[in-house]
């Protein structure tokens, strides 16, 4: 029998994907393990591993096919004894929400293969199956939500938004584990929304927004042939729809402050020169002022733990680390915010050697759901654009955000007398619902404490 | 050419019968071994034909009460030992060749004779060499012989013996294991059980009801030792008026065999000797796992304590070979050995499954009065730190309890009272082995006090207490005088507190014996 190879999902919240590249042709021979094809999300470009062993008979969705819903048939492996030419789907598609089969994305545990195990291969089978296929809830989209009445009610106890947890039970049904799990990890105060990345300038325009005019209308505003088309990528639809429903579902306020950063800059100097270096003469580290900006204002949020805190309607979620997203942009157009996960417990050389390695696999869009998703607060650094001073957009399940510009000197009073100083200028953005002004105002403040006296970050 | 199947079941019990049928319907070549008899000792030796017996004792039972049901019997009512025993063993040969034709229309091959494994997929079977009762069974009709078989997966169900305490071995004439005590010539006039288990307190139970002067000696401080305190507590009572002895917290140190009686020393743990003399004893201090002539020491496979270690789906530390049932450790259940089995081919065929929740395996014990529970007793709760509400029900208050005659007995739940799960429930009275499911369901499917106040229970049953039980640990019971929830725990013996008022007219209040 055929073995069918469905589209995976690659995330809890993926619901389709786009087929970007095949690594195998029709009639290659395919091994467990071997990379068989690309996958496009909204975020990132995965990596899709034959589980079974067989030669690729059909390739049913070519590449660049976009929107590719989860568990479609891509593909066809022809097993042992099987002629790869005569091989049709076996059974089909399998119906929406049936755990993925053959098929695994590297970053989560394989589902289950099917049919004709050898002995050896049964490890990753079972248990980890619904997980990898399970979609959030949908309590969000009004939809049914399946859960235990012991995992409602705890979830309710404990202010756990349960649409928001995967289920392992029957069905992707949500158990007591789950929620036990989601209270633990603290996924699902998070939840699995995709972090899309806020560092605007301007307040974004709204494409998707129900009032927006139609594309029809804005297009008849414009010369046919003047422009030229280029489609959206997932990430371009992610980045517009959260930031969108972030404008309209969280209500903003700013605070700025100037901070002088000579010390810092010193202190940076300093730093950086008692690095070791290996025999290639690198530095072990490199530390940035956006890494001090980081570990500054992950520190502030421990002084100021009531800002550390995500907005649900059933509770308010005080975290007890500061995950700090950090706005990375990508080539072309496009952002997004890999978590330097407790930054508050990482020296500013792990900071710094963590950044690095996320700027570097976010640019070749490889980074994983995990490194991207959640968080407690984020920064965003158009400094090195020459940006005076900006505003950036909160990116939910945060409650904050800080929009860091460019150091510069500038002439400041000092007991009553002119002087020059490096200032940079931040700017927080607020949840209102979350953070009140007062607390707010504090936190900037502790940020400020912590960034002209930088030695207290080292301690 | 040796047969090569894709899954070889060892042993055609409980566990190994299903897993075979389960293997069957994935699609799998199948074949399952066994020595001496389709449906392995539950269906030969264990659970059916004991409830064969105990219906008999149980019949008899109200024989000799005919005026509480307002009914005579003329003469004398009387028992024939060997028609007892013909009627369990006729029970359980129809029921295991019922397992012959499973097989047959599953299209499972069955084996007969002895395996064990040579290495990764290769199984040699042998003739047996003898049976429980003497002589090797005769191979069912269409069964396949002795030889050299292949499976790409090998599955241990051999199950598991009675334990044999050094010094007591039993005899088959004096010391009985539960093989004899199944198929006694004739009731002895005495009996010395020892372990009260659910194994021991059935025999004792039988041969209680059918005149034998009983006496039970338990290591452990209580009887049926896995059981809620309180509720083992209550059948002791129960086994105590019916005229047994029972020593807990005592020991058998030595036997004296004579010639058609045994004498035991016991040291009933309080720093006294008793002596007790029996025609018989019955040694149920426990099994232990069936793992030897398999070759598993040759091969590596893990055991631990005279069980194979398995990961909870069945597998051993080698690819290939796998455990279920009594030889894959406690608990040693039918059901809990049939689950694993399906637990353990699912996972093969690459199907979800995941390890049984051994907190939510049901245990029956089917002496006069039953005994049936599931989860945390209220002692583990309180030693995880829980916080507890228990709610309490006697049968004296349920109108259908009454009706039937059966005015003994408990039904108690045990909730965690700051989400309202169902921690455990335990019962103990007439049919509780039939009621406890009921609450298994609840539990799978991760019920509150919520969702258990709302179901409705029809009236009148004895499943009415399972509510009331809820009810209590709420502080609303109907039919009683609130006992625990809201009012706290109930003291002593006020469990029996007989109902103030009954739903219906003319009920009177039972009395309390």
């Amino acid at each position: 029998m055929p073995i069918n190879i469905l589209m995976p999902a690659l995330s809890p919240t993926m619901e389709k994907g786009n087929l970007a590249k095949w690594l195998k042709k029709e009639g290659d021979t395919v091994k467990s393990g071997d990379v068989i094809a690309e996958i496009e999300t909204d975020k990132a470009t995965m990596e899709v591993e034959a589980i079974d062993e067989g030669v690729l008979a059909k390739i049913v969705v070519p590449e660049g096919t976009a929107d590719v819903p989860v568990n479609q048939l891509i593909a066809l492996i022809a097993g042992e004894g099987e002629d790869p030419k005569s091989v049709s789907a076996a059974g089909g598609a399998a119906p929406a929400g049936a755990p993925a089969k053959a098929e695994a994305p590297k970053p989560s545990p394989a589902p289950a293969a099917p049919s004709e195990p050898a002995p050896a291969q049964q490890q990753p089978a079972t248990t980890a199956a619904p997980q990898s296929a399970a979609k959030p809830n949908g309590g969000a989209q009004g939809q049914r939500i399946f859960a235990s009445p012991l995992a409602r009610r705890i979830a309710k106890e404990a202010g756990v938004e349960i649409g928001m947890i995967q289920g392992s039970g029957p069905h992707g049904r949500v158990i007591e584990r789950d929620v036990r799990a989601a209270m633990a990890g603290g996924g699902a105060k998070a939840g699995p929304a995709a972090a899309a990345a806020p560092a605007t300038a301007t307040a974004p325009a709204k494409p998707p927004a129900p009032t927006a005019p139609s594309d029809a209308q804005v297009k008849a505003l414009f010369e046919p042939g003047s422009y030229e088309e280029i489609p959206h990528d997932n990430m371009r639809r992610t980045i517009a729809r959260r930031l969108t429903e972030a404008r309209q579902t969280v209500p903003q306020f700013y605070l700025t402050m100037d901070c002088e950063i000579d010390a810092l800059l010193k202190l940076r100097e300093q730093v950086n020169a008692a690095a070791p270096k290996d025999k290639d003469g690198k530095p072990a580290w490199k530390v940035s002022v956006n890494d001090m900006a980081i570990k500054a204002l992950a520190m502030a949020l421990m002084r100021v733990p009531d800002a550390n805190v995500t907005w649900t309607e059933g509770a308010m979620l005080r975290h007890k680390h500061a995950d700090v997203g950090v706005a990375v942009a990508l080539p072309g157009n496009g952002l997004i915010t890999p978590i330097i996960r407790a930054a508050e417990t990482k020296t500013l050389s792990v900071i710094a050697n963590q950044m690095k390695d996320f700027a570097a696999r976010a640019k070749s869009r490889k980074l994983k759901p995990e490194e991207y998703q959640g968080g407690t607060t984020a920064v965003s650094n158009l400094g090195m654009f020459g940006i005076k001073d900006f505003t950036a957009v909160i990116n939910p399940p945060h409650s904050t955000i800080l929009a860091v510009g460019g150091g510069e000197q500038r002439p400041v009073v000092k007991g009553g007398q002119l002087a020059v100083a490096t200032v940079m200028s931040v700017t927080l953005s607020c949840d209102h619902r979350a953070v009140d002004g007062a607390l707010g105002a504090q936190l900037i403040g502790a940020f400020k404490e912590l960034i002209e006296n930088p030695m207290g970050m080292l301690v | 050419m040796a047969e090569q199947y894709d899954i070889l079941v060892i042993g055609a019990g409980p566990g190994g019968y299903v897993t075979a049928i389960r293997a069957a319907q994935l699609g799998f070549k199948t074949a399952v071994v066994d020595r001496e008899h389709l449906g392995g000792i539950c269906l030969n030796w264990g659970c059916i034909p004991t409830k064969a017996l105990l219906r008999s004792s149980e019949i008899f039972h109200y024989l000799q009460h005919p005026k509480d049901y307002g009914l005579t019997i003329e003469g004398k009512v009387g028992f024939d030992a060997g028609a007892i025993v013909k009627r369990s063993r006729d029970v359980s040969a129809r029921l295991s060749s019922g397992v012959g034709f499973l097989m047959k229309k599953n299209k499972i091959d069955v084996i007969w004779g002895e395996a064990s494994i040579d290495g990764p997929g290769k199984v040699t079977v042998k003739p047996a060499t003898k049976s429980v009762q003497g002589p090797p069974a005769p191979a069912p009709k269409g069964a396949l012989g002795p030889g050299s078989y292949q499976a790409k997966h090998i599955i241990i169900a051999t199950g598991a013996r009675p334990r044999v305490l050094p010094g007591i071995e039993p005899d088959k004439k004096l010391i009985w294991t539960y093989f004899e005590a199944m198929v006694p010539k004739e009731i002895p006039k005495s009996l010395l059980v020892m372990g009260s288990g659910a194994i021991g307190m059935e025999f004792a139970s039988f041969f209680r009801t059918l005149g034998s002067e009983v006496t039970v000696v338990e290591l452990l401080p209580q009887i049926l030792p896995v059981e809620d305190a309180e509720i083992a507590a209550l059948a002791r009572k129960r086994f105590e008026k019916q005229g047994m002895k029972i020593f807990t917290g005592a020991k058998v140190t030595k036997v004296e065999k004579g010639a058609d009686s045994v004498t035991a020393t016991v040291d009933d743990g309080k720093g006294g000797t008793q002596t007790i003399a029996a025609e018989r004893l019955i040694s149920a201090v426990g099994v232990v796992g069936n793992i030897e002539n398999l070759g598993l020491e040759k091969l590596g496979v893990k055991t631990d304590r005279g069980t194979i270690v398995t990961d909870g789906l069945g597998r051993t530390n080698l690819p290939g070979i796998y455990a279920i049932g009594d030889v894959a450790g406690p608990p040693m259940l039918a059901h809990k050995a049939e689950h694993e089995g399906e637990r353990c081919v699912d996972a093969i065929k690459g199907l979800h499954a995941e390890p049984l929740d051994k907190n939510k395996i049901p245990g029956c014990t089917y002496c006069h009065p039953q005994i049936a529970s599931v989860g945390l007793t209220e002692a583990r709760a309180k030693e995880q730190g829980l916080e507890v509400r228990v709610g309490r029900f006697p049968f004296v208050g349920n109108g259908k309890a009454i009706a039937l005659g059966e005015p003994d007995g408990l039904v108690k739940t045990i909730f965690d009272s700051k989400t309202g799960k169902l921690l455990g429930a335990h019962m103990v009275g007439a049919e509780v082995t039939e009621l406890i499911q009921g609450f298994v369901i609840a539990m799978n499917l991760e019920t509150t006090e919520e969702e258990l106040i709302h179901t409705v229970f029809p009236h009148p049953t004895l499943s009415e207490m399972m509510h009331e039980s809820v009810l209590d640990a709420y502080g609303r019971v109907i039919h009683v005088k609130p006992l625990s929830g809201i009012h706290g725990r109930v003291r002593g013996e006020a469990w029996w507190i007989p109902a103030l008022r009954f739903a219906s007219a003319g009920m009177t209040r039972a009395s309390v014996t």
